[in-house]
Formats: structure tokens, sequence, C-alpha cells
């Protein structure tokens, strides 16, 4: 299938039922226990810096992991896996001055992905699979000031978050992804660097693709780490005309629903959520067992307030298995019209008619 | 029906339009300018224009720091930002620092086609709404044809080949000065409005905005005749359909209020309907400048007009003069007495009510409407007792209203029932200080709609929750509750006293909107609603406040005492007060009192905002607050000439030294024995580094340093006030009666300023030579400080029975504590007196359990009882 026929497919899809996408990455290469050679590879066995722990690499050093972690989920019932590069952009991968890898980190996860779902597309031609680009939320944040006694400072400036996300979306898109996954925003002027350098995109000729959103609710309080409501937040990115837009991490089922609800009546596009599994224990351990995540998200699922659902960490294939089984045939939410409005934000919604 | 909608943008972030803005960034002020952006976001702006066009500033980088300090200030940033700049780069800047949907202000078409386009698919790919200005490649658009050609050229460039959403764009089609003496120029204002409207109905879903303040600008040194300019042209633009503007907002008088000479002038010019108004208002305009001593002629025209029309002037401008005439011959032209007071004068309250609906009378107005009702009504009785058979008169509803057991306040809860006998409700007011069984025997014995709750002092909050238990016991679920006073708030009512009564509890912020809610409460069709809307809503504030809750972290109160302030004592050796122990003065001269009552809490306590003297020249309240003060001021000469108020007071000095939170006094300079220990709060708030946590323990000098003093004083002016009020009142004259106890508050508030003036100068005499204007006095300039128990310095009320049994207040002043600790009479104030000049006046915040459980050791209370004194600012649930 050539990917303007993905996407059409995709959205044709999303329209007659609820999509499943996979869930958490970090913690099944934990169960691996791989060693720092694993991520090192033949080819990073001379790098300076420890490598252990960034898992991105794995895409170029350990690619039949990343592979088996992508076939694992596929074959639990996601229809969109989510590439290996929440944290490949020159901005994050300095902590391992692996800044000169990133495009090649980002080629390599997009080929994975693709293969993994070409493979189960093939399988059963009338289901397609479909891979969507992480696009992560950066070690640095422009809204929020490292320095407690200069509130003006930043740690990084809006010019080189938007140049760490273009060459990102780049390599994404030349490596033949069908959306662009801008996720995890806890601080949403990233999100919005990360959207004009998409956007920006067209002007060098390069096909549009779908563009999806998910922000991140970090704590009771309702706001994003950056301050703004979900209403706030929804305002905020409109303006990428979103195929998708959602919230993940942060909390479990329970804690995002009534977020979730809210964003459900604001968006005119396809609402997801992938929440974590349940609240971590004390040892830093999800708990929430895949029939107790599935039970919730089928609620969501019968509210009609969902298009796509998965599951963000402490989720394994088998969550996802039981999320797919049990919102299989639900309808999916209908997207809202609202009416004509100017709608702006600061921390809080503006509204002008 | 449209209702139109305007939104003000503050203009007060702008270094064009503002110098004191201006001069903070130049001087990189940052922590200033700030407040000017929050200032304008309390004061209503629901967008804030941030401009740094200044050619000595470095523009762009002035645009980033200040927008980068918004973000880090959740109460300004709450708002959108308008990014205002003539330079792209600015905007630019502006557009890469919020995390919100902005709005860019302005991009044109001034340089072509090609660089508009480009700069708005930046704005759309930033993510912003775009204000256009209506200016292309030939100029900037004047007459309104050249502004609709403007503007419509640009929304198809931005529509049809951008697919910019319409609602997303805002016109500015450019308003410029009027009534410069250049004739091309008269119409400039028509040409806006016309334009506005044009626009609107061709382009839809745009909006429409610009910069007022410049269609006066040949006015400027003349604000009262700009104001008028202003408000005039936006009367017309905003029906044409201007929906934004940069206004100052608070500043604009009311249409209907400014003077009609004045105002037709003004509609001339804007207008242009004369080809002479130009001259016209320029030779008015100096007769409005400043100087508003116009000789005012009796007009008696209104009695020309029928009996109806003349009682609903006399109702509206609260002029008793012929209301006893006016009503007889109203009564002697209908079958039944009863028929006056549901016909014309009930028509003459209703105007009353929908003019304070609509800001267009205030308070003190209507509290003369309804004297000179009750006077009406007051002569109609008679007759409708003589009458035989006669059916009583129907109201829209009965409330009841009281003050709580132990609190003695009563003036809101007067007005407030003022005002609803204005807009036909029966009123049964209970008085104050009144138990909850006899509240509710008596809303069960009287058959009411509603029962309202007032009180002033914070354990009066307490008592409301077990009124409301109360209720809830009894079964009187179909009674809504009120609740109002000055301690109240809209998350008490959601948080403590609605989950306890099943009932509609609602909280009612002040007089004004008292009718609407009962109103809203009773009204069948809408009753229901109104009472599931505040339900909602008080479900949404308990939420926020049990997250609230969870997030404020406190430090210790080990390690708040740690940081304890540490004024300098090594300069500044106490001073030994000239006698220890304590000293009544009875009888004060009410005179001296008098002359220094600070009049703007006066106005404040009649909801008329505005500095006195100054709130005699407001547009809005000015004409209310000029009347008001001329009924206060022959009464308050009164009280003073014929001593109907008497003013006793007695202050006290005692060898002091603090111990931890305590302050320990002693009985004599030997400081061998102890006479009574006073116990402080302490602030347990998180602070950066170098601000101490305080307490007010910390302005005396700790045992083993310097021999220390303090001192506490208790004054009340308020002997011989509850009989005026209730002689007024006797006579149907509520409102004189609540001027009465206004007058009472003012003189009591006054005297503890005398009294301390006088401490500081000779009877502590720690400043001798201190020579201050009243100003300064009422700006707090002079050295020590008065906090009184229960104000945020130290929110425990229950001190005041110490310092009543240090002082012997009760013998020595006639004073007494209720047993929530209000002080009686009411018009009565008393705190502590400390000298030290880094002593200072603080809020303790929310405190911690560690330090509630000390609290109660040092106090001999159980933690429980802590609890209950100090409920509203406790850092942590006591259920939980």
């Amino acid at each position: 299938m050539r990917r303007a026929d993905r996407i059409a497919a995709l959205k044709a899809a999303a329209h007659d039922r609820i999509l499943i996408l996979d869930g958490a990455a970090g913690s099944m290469f934990q169960q691996r226990k791989l060693t720092e050679a694993d991520f090192r590879g033949a080819r990073f066995a001379d790098h300076p810096s420890p490598l252990q722990g960034d898992n991105d690499l794995l895409c170029v050093t350990r690619p039949d992991v990343v592979g088996e972690l992508h076939d694992a989920y596929l074959a639990a019932g996601a229809d969109i896996v989510a590439t290996n590069t929440f944290n490949a952009t020159s901005i994050s991968q300095a902590d391992y001055a692996l800044e000169a890898a990133v495009m090649d980190i980002n080629a390599c996860a997009a080929r994975l992905a693709r293969e993994a779902a070409d493979r189960w597309t093939a399988k059963s031609p009338d289901r397609p699979r479909y891979v969507a680009g992480s696009i992560g939320p950066l070690s640095r944040t422009l809204s929020i000031s490292p320095d407690v006694n200069d509130p003006s400072k930043r740690a990084v400036t809006f010019d080189e978050v938007y140049h760490a996300y273009r060459e990102q979306a780049l390599a994404l898109h030349a490596g033949d992804v069908d959306i662009f996954l801008v996720e995890t925003v806890f601080d949403t002027l990233n999100a919005k660097a990360a959207i004009k350098a998409i956007l920006d995109l067209e002007d060098d000729g390069m096909e549009p693709l779908p563009i999806w959103v998910s922000g991140t609710i970090t704590d009771r309080s309702g706001r994003t780490l950056s301050g703004q409501t979900v209403e706030a937040f929804w305002n905020s990115i409109r303006h990428a005309r979103p195929f998708a837009v959602g919230l993940n991490c942060a909390l479990g089922a329970e804690l995002m629903r009534p977020h979730v609800a809210e964003l459900s009546r604001l968006a005119d596009c396809l609402v997801s959520a992938y929440p974590n599994a349940g609240l971590p224990n004390a040892f830093g351990e999800y708990d929430e067992q895949p029939h107790e995540t599935a039970c919730q998200l089928e609620e969501w699922a019968a509210s009609g307030i969902v298009n796509i659902l998965g599951g963000c960490c402490g989720t394994t294939p088998d969550h996802i298995a039981h999320i797919a089984q049990s919102v299989a045939g639900k309808r999916p939410r209908a997207p809202v019209k609202r009416p004509v409005a100017m709608r702006l934000s600061g921390l809080e919604p503006f509204e002008l008619a | 029906m449209t209702v139109p909608i305007f939104v003000n943008i503050g203009e007060r972030t702008n270094v064009t339009g503002s110098a004191k803005f201006r001069k903070l960034v130049a001087a990189g002020d940052y922590p200033a300018a700030l407040d000017v952006a929050r200032q304008q976001v309390e004061a209503g702006a629901q967008v804030i224009d941030v401009n740094m066009d200044e050619g000595l500033l470095d523009s762009a980088a002035a645009m980033t720091t200040f927008l980068n300090l918004i973000a880090g200030e959740p109460d300004i940033a709450r708002v959108p930002v308008m990014v205002d700049s003539s330079k792209w780069e600015v905007i630019e800047a502006g557009l890469k620092c919020v995390q919100g949907r902005c709005i860019v202000n302005s991009i044109s078409l001034k340089e072509g086609e090609a660089k508009f386009i480009a700069q708005a698919k930046a704005c759309q790919r930033y993510g912003a709404a775009v204000v256009v200005m209506a200016f292309d490649e030939v100029g900037q658009a004047d007459t309104a044809d050249r502004k609709v050609e403007i503007c419509t050229r640009a929304y198809r460039l931005l529509v049809d080949k951008l697919g910019y959403p319409p609602e997303d764009i805002i016109f500015d089609p450019n308003i410029f000065a009027v009534a410069t003496g250049i004739e091309e120029h008269n119409n400039y204002a028509l040409d806006f409005i016309h334009a506005t409207k044009r626009i609107r109905d061709s382009l839809p879903h745009a909006h429409i905005s610009g910069g007022v303040s410049n269609v006066s600008f040949s006015f400027r040194g003349n604000e009262p005749v700009r104001r008028a300019m202003h408000s005039v042209f936006l009367y017309h633009a905003i029906a044409a359909g201007m929906d934004m503007g940069i206004v100052n907002a608070g500043d604009l008088p009311v249409y209907d209020k400014i003077d009609p000479e004045l105002r037709e002038a003004v509609e001339d010019v804007i207008q242009n309907r004369r080809a002479d108004s130009t001259e016209r208002l320029v030779d008015l305009a100096p007769k409005y400048k400043g100087d508003k001593g116009a000789v005012r002629v009796v007009d008696l025209a209104w009695r020309e007009q029928p009996v109806g029309k003349r009682l609903e002037y006399a109702l509206v401008n609260g002029n008793s003069e012929f209301i006893v005439a006016d009503t007889e011959e109203a009564r002697l032209s209908v079958a039944r007495p009863l028929h006056v007071i549901e016909g014309p004068l009930m028509d003459g309250m209703n105007v009353v009510g929908d003019l304070f609906g609509a800001g267009k009378m205030f308070l003190p107005q209507v509290v003369k409407s309804a004297r000179v009702m009750k006077q009406a009504v007051a002569h109609l009785m008679p007759f409708m007792e003589a009458e035989a058979g006669g059916g009583p008169r129907s109201y829209a509803g009965k409330v009841l209203m009281a003050t709580v057991k132990g609190d003695v306040h009563d003036i809101g809860k007067s007005i407030v029932g003022v005002v609803l006998q204005c807009n036909n409700y029966e009123v049964i007011d209970l008085g104050v200080m009144v138990p909850a069984d006899r509240i509710l025997d008596a809303a069960m014995e009287h058959k009411v709609d509603i029962v309202g709750l007032s009180g002033l002092i914070t354990p009066s909050l307490d008592e409301m929750v077990f009124v409301a238990s109360e209720m809830q016991r009894r079964g009187m679920g179909d009674k809504p509750l009120l609740i109002g006073g000055a301690t109240t708030s809209r998350t008490h009512t959601a948080v403590k006293i609605e989950p306890v009564f099943d009932g509609a509890t609602i909280y009612v912020p002040d007089a004004s909107r008292a009718v609407g809610v009962v109103s809203g409460l009773l009204s069948p069709s809408e009753g229901q609603n109104a009472r599931s809307a505040v339900r909602d809503e008080y479900v949404k504030i308990r939420e926020q406040f049990a997250r609230g809750r969870e997030q404020k972290a406190r430090a210790t109160l080990e390690q708040a005492r740690a940081s304890r302030f540490r004024p300098d004592f090594a300069d500044h050796t106490p001073t030994r007060p000239s006698f220890l122990g304590t000293r009544a003065f009875n009888d004060y001269d009410l005179a001296t009192l008098a002359a220094a009552i600070d009049w703007t809490p006066f106005f404040a306590s009649w909801e008329l905002v505005g500095r006195y003297p100054a709130i005699f020249e407001d547009d809005v309240v000015g004409e209310a607050a000029r009347n008001l003060y001329a009924d206060a001021r022959p009464m308050l000469d009164r009280i003073v000439q014929e001593s109907l108020f008497q003013a006793s007071g007695v202050v006290g000095f005692w060898a002091a030294n603090s111990e931890a939170d305590d302050i320990i006094l002693y009985t004599d300079d030997t400081r061998s024995s102890e006479l009574a220990r006073l116990h402080t709060l302490r602030q347990q708030m998180l602070k950066s580094e170098g601000k101490p946590n305080l307490a007010l323990s910390d302005f005396v000098a700790p045992i083993g340093g310097p021999a220390d003093y303090m001192g506490a004083f208790a004054v009340t002016a308020g002997h011989g006030e509850s009989a005026l009020s209730l002689h007024y009142k006797q006579a149907g004259d509520d409102y004189s009666a609540i001027l009465a106890t206004t007058l009472a508050d003012r003189l009591a508030e006054a005297f503890a300023e005398v009294m301390h003036a006088r401490v500081r100068r000779e009877l502590w005499g720690y400043a001798p030579d201190e020579a201050l204007a009243v100003d300064d006095l009422l700006a707090e300039k002079y050295r020590g400080i008065r906090p009184a128990p229960g104000y945020p310095a130290q929110p425990d009320h229950t001190e005041k029975a110490t310092l009543f049994r240090l002082l012997d207040a009760e013998r020595a002043t006639g004073m007494s504590l209720t047993e929530s600790f209000a002080m009686a009479p009411p018009a009565s104030v008393s705190g502590l007196y400390f000298a030290h000049p880094e002593a200072h006046y603080f809020g303790v915040g929310k405190i911690d359990a560690d330090q509630t459980a000390d609290y109660a050791r040092r106090k001999g209370w159980e933690v429980k009882t802590a609890e209950r004194w100090l409920a509203p600012i406790l850092n942590y649930d006591p259920a939980r």
C-alpha cells in the first residue's frame, strides 16, 4: 500500500471502530535485562559515555529486540504501533552525547515499525496496521525556568527546540511513518514548536501527514505541568488541525477519565487516551492488572468518549490484548461540532463568539 | 436578540501608551512591570496587550523577558496575551514565548500581499488569532469605503488562500481623532462605525477592535470630555458590532450618566451632525474640565407630570418632599389603598430595581428610595387597616435574616434587607446575636421562603455551619439558605456549609447580588435550574479545594522558628513608655475624632468604590458619593454637637520579652513576675532564602535580650449608636439608621488612629518628633503597628480575652466580648502595640498540625479546641 492509501484507510477505519494503539516499551525492555554491551553494540563500543538506558538507541544496536516488541503488540491486537523514538532528538540524546546518531536512530526505528506493521498487514490485508512516529516532550522545557532566582531564564530556546523536532520529523517522514504522534506534552510550548516544525515541512514540498497530539495532565490538579487546563491545552494546539487529540501518561485510567471526558466534549477531531497501568506503587512499579485497565476503558468506550485507546507506562501486550477484546464492536465517539467562536488561551480558556 | 459582548483588552502593559510601564521596563524593574500586568487582570482585563515598541529598548529582548516572566505568574498567565508590535521580529519573538493561543497585533497589506501572506501563515503555524489593520500599499484607510475594501481584500486572502479560520481574524479599521479643526477629520468616527457595521455584516465571524483613546486625541488634558467621547463612541461602535477594544474599562462613564448637555455636544461630534459641532464642543469643554461647582437650580418640572410618574420620580430620586401628598392623591384615584402600593409605588420600585441591576443607581440611592417607599406605605397603613375585609398586601416572597449568635455586625444585612424590600420582598430581620433555634423557630412560624445568615468575624463561620446542620435535622430542606458577610466566602460555603444541608445553599457576595439570587431561587420556572447550577458549581469548588489542599507544602514549625525574624535591637534600644499599667480615656472629644475620619472605607461600606476625595469626581459613582456625603456630614455634626455617641478607650503598657512564639508581660520593670502571656502564631509558608517566617512575638526582644515593652488598647465610639439607629428604624428611616451605624464605625476607627498617634508621640513616646500629614497616617508610614486579634497577623480571636483582662476593658470602657469574641458595641477596635521600627503587618497564612498542637499546648487547650478556633487557617483537614 502507498502511504496516501494507508492514511485514507486509517481515517475510514477510525470512522467504523475504536482503534487500538500499542503499550509501553520501557518496561518491556527492562524485562529483557539488557546490558551496557547490548546498548552499545559494535557501532558504539568505543563511545566515551555510558549508554545503558538509552532505549531509543536499541533501534540501531538491538533491532531484534525492538522488532519483537512491535510484533508482540501487533499480535495483541494493536492497529497502530509507535516508533521507539520518544527521546530521539538532538536535545534529549545530548544526555548521551549521541546528537550525531539522531537521524540514524529515527530511520532505523521507522523501518522496524514499518516492517512489523507491513508483516501483519500482509497476514490480514483487510485490516492494515499503521505506524505513528513518536515525538516526545524533550528533557528541556520552554515555559519553565530552570533557575528559581531568575524566572525569565530558559534552559533552551524555541529555535533550538524547533530545529531538534524538525530533524526528527524529517527522518520519521522519510522513514514512511503514517502519522506524527506528538506525545506526553507537559509543556504546550514545546508541543507548539513541534507542530510548527511539522507544518513547515509542507514548505519543502513534503506530503502532509496526520498529526496526533497527546497531552499529559500531571496530577489531580487537572492541569499540565506548565499549568494549562485541558480546554486551554486544546485551544493552544487546535491550529495543528489534528487527526486526533488525547491524553496519556502520569495518571491511571481512573484519574484520567474526567479529563478525557472534558476533551471529548471539546474536540472536533478524534479523541485518544492511553493511561498508565494505574499509579505506581512504592517501588515505582505498576500493579494494575490487564483486566482492571480494560474494564475501565470498556466503560469509556461504552460512554462514547474515545476513538483510540492504548496504554502508557506499566502496560504490557497482555493489557493491550484485554483492551482490544473489551472494546471490540463498540461504536467510536462522534466528533463534536461546536459553534464558531474565537478560542484563545492563557492557562485558562477564553472564548468570543 | 444577541447581547453585544465587548472584550476589554488591558492597555497598561504597553510602553507606547503608559509612561509608567515604559519607565519600569527601561529601568529593568520587571517585578514592578509584572505588577502592572497583574493589576490589569485583577481589574478584569480579559486579554493583556504587551507592547515594547520603544526606540531605546531592545524590543524583541524585552518582549521575550517579559513574556517569560508572565509564564511564571499563574494569576497573570491565566488570560491570553496580545503580542503587540509594529515590527514583525518582535511579534515573532513574542510568539516563541507563549504556550497559550494568543493574538498577534498586527499585520497588514502595507508592504504588499507576499509579506502579508507570509506573516499570516507564520501566525497560523504558531497558532494565533490575528489583528489586521486597515492599511494597504496606498496607505491607511480613512473613509468607510476604503476600510471595508481593504478588510475585505485581507479577509479573502486569509480565508480563501490560506484557510485561516475567519473567527480568528480581528480587523482594526483605524480609529482616528475627530474635532481636530480640520474639516476632513469630522467624519472619522462615523467612518469607523459604518465600516464596522458593513464588515460585520459582510465578512462572517470576523471581529472588530481598535484603540479607542485615539478618537479624543484633540482634547488631551481634559479627561472628563475625553471619557465622555470614548463612552459615546463605544456606545455606537459596539452597537455596530465592535466586540473588542484596547480601553481602560474602569474609567468609562455610563452613557446615560453623562451630563445631557455634554453628551449632546459629544454626540454631534461623533456623529458629525452639525457643521459647527467641533466649535461647540471646544466652547463647552472648559466647563467640564475638573471643576464640578456649577450652580444647581432646583428643577420642579417633574411636578407637572401625572401622579404615577411623580411617585416614580420621588422613588428614583429618593425625594420625600411631596410623597405624602402624592400618595394621598393616588389613593383617592383608586378603589382600594392597596392598589396604590401594588400599582404606581411598585412600578416605581421596579424602575429603581432595574436601574440598580443595570449599574445606573447605587446602594445609598436605593436605600433612600426605600425610605420614600416606607413613608408612602406608612401613610396608607391606617386606610388599609380601616378597610373591612381587605386582603393583605401580596409580596414576591418572604425572607428571614439574622446575624448569627456571637456576632454583632449588621450593616451588610440591613442593606440587603432594604434592597430586598425595594423589590417587593417581605423581610423579617431578627437582628444580631441570634441563636440557631430562634432563627429556625421564626422561620417556621412566619413560613418564610428563604433564610439569610450574616456574620463578620471568623467564629461566625462555624455558627453558620451549625445553623445549616440544624436546618437539616429539622427537615427544612425546602428553604434555601443564603450566606453573606465579610468573612464568608464562596469556598467556605461550598466546602463547609452546603455539604451539611440538603437544601439550596448559596453565598451572596454583596448586596447588589441579593435580589438576583432571591428572585432566581423563588422563580417557578428557573428556581430548579438556579439551584442545580449553584450545586454543580459548589461541587467543582469542593474538588478544587480538595486538590488545592494537597499541594500547599509548609515548613515545619521547627523550621519556621529557625527562620524567625530577627529585628535589629542593637541600633534600636527599646523606649520605656511614659507609664506602665493602664490608663482610661472616657468621653473622648468627638470633634477630634470626626476630624480624623478616613472616609474611603465609609464609601466602601456603601459599595461605592473609590478613594476620598477623588471619588467625588468619579464619573460613575461620583454623584452618589457626593449625595451620600452631603447626608452624612450634617448627621455627623449633630452626633458631635449633641454628644449622641460616647467614645471611651483604654491604653496599657507593660514590660515584655518574647519566648519563642509567646510574649511574656511582666508585672513591673524587675521582670521577675509574669503578669500574662500573649500567644502568637507563626507563618509556615515556604519562604525563599533570607525571607523570615514571621510571628508577632518576633517584634519583641527575646528573653535575655534588651528590656522591651509592649502595649495594648481597646476603644469604642459605639455607646449610643444602637439607640440612635433604633430611633431611625422605628421611624421607618433605614437610610439614616444605616448611616448612623456606618458613622459610628468610622469614628471608632478614627479613635484607634488618634490614640495610636498619641501613643507614638507621648504615651509610649518612641517617636516624639513625628509629624505626618493625614494622608501619610492613612498610608501607615509611621513607625510601629497596632494589629488586632482575629485579623491576619494573629487570626485567633480568643486572644482578645487576654487583652480585655489586661486592660480591664469592660470596667474601663463598658465594652464586652460575646462568646465568639466579637466586641460590643460593634463600633469598637482593639489591638496590640508594637514599637520596633521593623515591625510591620503581615498575614500568618495557613498553619500545619504541628503548630496547632503546639499552640493548643501553650493555650492549655485540647487540640480539638485549637482546631475549632483556628479552623479558617488550617492547612489540613482535621477530620482526616
